[in-house]
């Protein structure tokens, strides 16, 4: 068994208070390896937040199953081993951060698990590092930028060691600056670390960085593959609300519009001028 | 204007005052409380204005910064003074109509006087010395012999951090909304004191809901670091009795001892 993750037909349900029943998520099955960098994409309501909050155990399912690393989540007793595995991280970052200072908050979860002080310290400092705010040690949280909280709030997840991290629309707060730096934390979580990711976003870019892009609409998984596989169907993605990458879109309407024949896949922006300057160059 | 609301004045340091344990600091405030009480006459007064002078020296916090801090006593100072200078019966030695100055009346007022500004000198160097996460993890250690009667004290030293975490990240939230309100056409300067007062309404109510939302999402994301209250925690920082510690809380005890005497046989 090497998924991490694993859902089998989930289906989540909202009951609001006047018996208005929303269904959120309908039948969806997903398995995530270890290992493994997750964009889960979709735009308003497609029910990817939902989605999200059943990986450890914040939501139950109504019907199917949830299981991360094999436990699963609807059993109470283990929902603290769970969450020792899977740990999340908010789109706000203000909104996790619970220390008045930048360490006591990252040893936060530590101390909630009884770790050793000694052990603390080393882990806070290794995992401050990792992010790149380690200078940043003694300030106070509401004095740094966006992106530097969001990295705090990230280094104080990874400080339990947990085997899967998910992101919650991480930059959906910050300024393209401080998107860029998640984003690289992120990236490095999963290749340096080995930390496995899920990333919930609505921003193509992001999901460009992804091994695998699954995409929801309506509670469905619509699709999923590479993101060269995904983002190669504008028609698809423009039909469940999303728009392509830039670079998809300047190709795709080139040839649309002036009938060119160019090859639809380029995902940077150098492959993008590649193409073109090919195309010019005939 | 918001900005300006310092919550427990903390001028941060590394002087041995700073460095004593939040514990023996506590301990020795309300200790050198009670003894300010206990002193009755000038030596012994004398005595701890010297220790707090010291105390104030060591810290190396500007003696300008600790007065700006008794500014608002003044009124309670100067009305104390005055009525200890005309109402304290003795010998007088100067009389306006129902104003009677003695001469027990001036020692009194004059007693007073030092005993409030060093009840509030003493008490504000605590503040000034120790960072709030100090004082209520020093607060919680104190107190914690009492969760054997079942008081929440973690509980209550954690809202208390909690508090200060989000004091300015709400007030940041309320000069949005102020802006916010004023270009949609708010007034917030003109009226008499009701319509003002109402005028803040429309402040309070997304502050209160937003408050409630930032609570929601910070009680699942401490869930999701595995908080789950008192049970089986530990602390990053430990707090160790040192040499310091052992050093100033002797020099402390020593000096208040000798006030409680001295003040005892009157002088």
């Amino acid at each position: 068994m090497s998924e991490i993750i694993k859902t089998e037909n989930l289906t989540y349900i909202y009951r609001s208070a006047d018996e208005v029943q929303k269904v959120a998520l309908d039948g969806v099955s997903l398995s995530i390896e270890r290992g493994e960098f997750v964009a889960v994409l979709g735009h308003n309501g497609s029910g990817k937040s939902t989605l999200a909050s059943h990986f450890n155990g914040i939501r139950l399912p109504s019907g199917g199953t949830v299981y991360v690393d094999a436990m699963d989540t609807r059993k109470p007793e283990l929902l603290y081993e769970i969450r020792k595995t899977c740990a999340m991280v908010f789109q706000n970052p203000d909104n996790q951060i619970v220390a008045t200072v930048v360490e006591e908050d990252v040893a936060f979860a530590l101390e909630n698990l009884g770790i050793p002080p000694e052990e603390i310290r080393e882990r806070v400092d290794a995992s401050l590092k990792a992010v790149g705010m380690y200078e940043f040690r003694r300030h106070a949280p509401h004095k740094l930028s966006g992106g530097q909280k969001q990295r705090v709030a990230i280094a104080g997840v990874i400080a339990m060691m947990p085997r899967c991290v998910v992101f919650d629309e991480p930059t959906a707060m910050l300024d393209p600056a401080g998107r860029r730096e998640v984003m690289r934390v992120i990236r490095e979580l999963n290749q340096k670390l080995g930390i496995t990711v899920v990333l919930i976003t609505h921003h193509m870019d992001e999901a460009v960085q992804a091994g695998r892009v699954v995409v929801m609409h309506g509670g469905k998984v619509m699709m999923q593959g590479t993101p060269h596989e995904i983002f190669t169907q504008v028609d698809a993605l423009r039909a469940a609300s999303l728009t392509v990458p830039q670079t998809i879109e300047v190709l795709f309407d080139l040839n649309n519009q002036i009938g060119t024949d160019l090859p639809i896949d380029a995902l940077t922006v150098d492959a993008c001028a590649d193409i073109l300057e090919r195309y010019l160059a005939n | 204007m918001l900005r300006d609301i310092t919550i427990g004045q903390y001028f941060p340091g590394q002087s041995i005052v700073h460095r004593v344990d939040p514990r023996l600091k506590l301990v020795l405030v309300m200790a050198m409380i009670v003894t300010l009480f206990l002193a009755s006459g000038p030596v012994s007064y004398a005595i701890l204005a010297a220790y707090i002078l010291s105390v104030i020296y060591i810290s190396g916090i500007q003696p300008k910064m600790v007065v700006r801090g008794l500014k608002p006593v003044v009124f309670i100072v100067v009305f104390t003074a005055v009525l200890n200078l005309f109402y304290t019966p003795g010998n007088v030695l100067w009389s306006f109509g129902f104003l009677k100055l003695t001469d027990t009346g001036i020692r009194v007022a004059i007693l007073m006087v030092v005993r409030i500004l060093l009840l509030i000198i003493g008490t504000s160097m605590l503040t000034y010395t120790t960072s709030p996460i100090e004082l209520t993890d020093g607060l919680e250690r104190l107190l914690a012999p009492f969760k054997k009667i079942h008081l929440p004290v973690h509980e209550l030293a954690m809202m208390m951090s909690i508090a200060l975490r989000f004091i300015p990240t709400l007030i940041e939230e309320t000069e949005k909304i102020i802006a916010a309100q004023k270009a949609r056409g708010a007034d917030f300067e003109s009226g008499n004191l009701m319509q003002r007062a109402r005028a803040m309404v429309p402040i309070l109510v997304p502050l209160f809901i937003s408050a409630f939302r930032r609570a929601d999402e910070l009680a699942i994301a401490m869930e999701c670091r595995l908080y789950r209250g008192d049970v089986g925690r530990t602390r990053m920082k430990q707090m160790k009795f040192t040499r310091v510690d052992a050093g100033a809380g002797t020099v402390s005890v020593i000096v208040f001892a000798a006030v409680i005497v001295l003040g005892r046989m009157g002088w």
